[in-house]
């Protein structure tokens, strides 16, 4: 069992390779400072189909077939693709994927599903049966908002605290051949839940899972928060990302410098009224595939622990008065091998 | 003169109706539906004992126009259907005083459904 | 977890920033006293120019109200002014319309049977259903005590 660590973590014993990451961005995440770092960008939220849920499908259908082209892989030498989106039953990806013919795993982990597809996708790899695996996952601000919110026409005034979720798919295509960067360890995460309530503050229910899962990593891996050039979660947005430093804190592990947020990196959160930043599995998605990625690349950044994270709500849980469950996967990420 | 007045306490009795509501969408749980059914509610009531056409009085349409003057609407409705049709009026009253925004509502809804698309924020 | 479940709501009751509530009441009141001057103002026309009675001013106002709430969800600009005003669009009868029209634009692409017309009344719906169950309540009352004999 040299390949686990501790409780939740696992070492990858093969060189997991990430070959090329795409990234599909919408408008608003266009108007954004990481803009240039995405591959695609959408004209606008329908993308020349009939429905929300048809562009966002097309969203991760185009995701992988840019991934799969900057690699220069053939869809059918592809084992599986793991994929999730937060609509219901996954239709974003099962809709989407289909034109691939390759096998499909579905992931629902919420907001988390970048890391959990890529934490599955480099396990098939590493565990030998797979030679070649694509992660990817997408999310729609009209699809999500009025499957969990309210129709986009409704009036409303969104808190201080509320975010907002990003439209953008990423997708990762990852080898046991390659020259890196190369995923070296994948830590799952367990359902937290603290109470929170409030499906207008993500980011205060998201904190407490994304802690107890940092603190795991650091636990089952021996190494310290300041082995990493970045740590990165995934859309706890600007209150989380303040409540997650005093969480860790009180654990004993200091992040500050190192530690940043998508939800927070991928808008201009001032200019752009964003309020507490972005959300949605896109919003880390995009932020690693495009911004962290290049940034790896051109040798900015060596080792980088990318945490998606999750808030497990849906609209009947809500209703039902139930509090918001939450759960974080981390990878890590390093240039080189060790 | 007069008509100015009539403008302005509609203005300050609709807004004063509308802080009220925001009030208690800041300072508490209440959520927007919430707050609309609890408004709908304490008109039918405050029209029940009788002191909502007070605040019309003073306010025209500051007092009608806000959803609380919908509960108005509907007991009023129930005060004619009674002394109209006796019981049967208990329970055609009601939405007989509030046919008019009902049946415009769904009317405008549907036509706006067919003329409009959903558009991205 | 070192947190109790209440400690770590009154924790992040203390880190999460609070609505401006003086600054949102102030849109609110200005944006929902303006709406009611705009009804007051057909009001008056109805009146002075078609020379309708009061009764059938308290009819056709709301009538027109709706129309024009209606008319600003379709054109995308009600959640617009909405975001600003808050309870100041929400209370007005024109919010009312606001929330039923806009499951029905949105539901359009999920059919007009079950899309449109099923999910028109979702979030407006219980406004009706509250508002009608307590006037059939008061009426009960008010005739059990005889007031409409």
């Amino acid at each position: 069992m040299e390949k686990r660590l501790g409780k939740q973590t696992v070492k990858f014993s093969k060189a997991v390779s990430l070959l090329s990451t795409a990234a599909v961005a919408g408008q608003k995440e266009a108007e954004g400072p990481l803009a240039s770092h995405f591959d695609i960008i959408m004209e606008n939220a329908e993308w020349g189909e009939d429905t929300w849920e048809k562009a966002e499908s097309k969203m991760q259908k185009s995701a992988v077939g840019r991934a799969l082209q900057k690699a220069k892989i053939d869809a059918k030498d592809i084992k599986y693709i793991f994929a999730g989106d937060l609509l219901n039953q996954c239709i974003g990806s099962t809709f989407g994927l289909m034109a691939f013919d390759i096998p499909l795993l579905g992931v629902y982990g919420a907001c988390s599903t970048m890391a959990e597809t890529m934490g599955l996708a480099a396990m098939s790899i590493d565990g030998g049966y797979s030679d070649l695996s694509v992660a990817v996952t997408s999310s729609h601000f009209c699809t999500a908002e009025r499957q969990y919110r309210n129709p986009l026409e409704y009036g409303g005034q969104r808190t201080p605290t509320a975010q907002w979720t990003v439209t953008g798919s990423g997708a990762v295509v990852l080898s046991e051949k390659g020259n890196g960067p190369y995923i070296t360890h994948f830590t799952s995460g367990k359902v937290v839940d603290l109470g929170v309530k409030d499906a207008n503050n993500m980011g205060a229910a998201m904190a407490p899972a994304a802690a107890d899962t940092l603190a795991a990593h650091f636990e089952d891996t021996g190494r310290s928060p300041n082995f990493y050039d970045l740590i990165v979660s995934g859309d706890l947005g600007t209150v989380g990302k303040s409540i997650i430093v005093d969480l860790m804190c009180e654990k004993g592990f200091e992040i500050g410098e190192n530690y940043d947020d998508c939800g927070c990196m991928i808008f201009d959160i001032e200019k752009q009224d964003m309020h507490a930043g972005g959300s949605g599995c896109g919003c880390g998605a995009i932020t690693l595939c495009g911004y962290i990625m290049d940034r790896i690349r051109n040798g900015e950044l060596k080792n980088v622990l990318f945490m998606g994270t999750g808030a497990l709500l849906s609209p009947t849980s809500t209703l039902q008065g139930e509090s918001i469950p939450a759960v974080a996967h981390a990878v890590a990420i390093s240039a080189e091998r060790e | 003169m007069e008509i100015f007045m009539r403008f302005f306490n509609a203005f300050w009795v609709g807004g004063a109706f509308c802080a009220v509501a925001q009030i208690l969408i800041d300072k508490t749980k209440l959520t927007p539906a919430r707050i609309l059914v609890a408004f709908v509610v304490a008109g039918v009531i405050l029209s029940g004992l009788g002191l909502y056409d007070k605040i019309i009085e003073i306010g025209g349409a500051g007092a009608t126009v806000p959803i609380i003057g919908f509960g108005n609407t509907l007991a009023k409705g129930v005060f004619k259907g009674i002394s109209e049709r006796g019981f049967l009026g208990v329970f055609t009253g009601g939405v007989t005083g509030a046919a008019g925004g009902i049946a415009a509502s769904v009317f405008f809804g549907f036509l706006a459904a067919i003329v409009f698309n959903p558009k991205q924020k | 977890m070192d947190y109790t479940k209440q400690e770590y709501l009154d924790y992040v009751q203390k880190k999460s920033p609070g609505s401006k509530l003086f600054r949102n009441m102030l849109v609110a009141f200005v944006v929902g006293g303006l709406i009611c001057v705009v009804g007051q103002a057909f009001g008056e026309i109805y009146k002075a120019v078609f020379g309708l009675n009061e009764e059938s001013v308290k009819t056709a106002v709301p009538i027109t109200m709706v129309f024009l709430g209606a008319l600003f969800t379709g054109l995308n600009l009600y959640h617009k002014l909405a975001k600003y005003a808050g309870a100041g669009t929400l209370v007005p009868i024109t919010g009312f319309a606001n929330a039923v029209v806009s499951p029905a634009i949105e539901f359009k692409r999920e059919g007009y049977v079950l899309g449109v017309a099923a999910k028109m009344f979702t979030i407006a719906g219980p406004v009706l259903v509250y508002g009608i169950n307590t006037s059939i309540l008061l009426g009960l009352i008010f005739y059990a005590f005889g007031f409409g004999k």
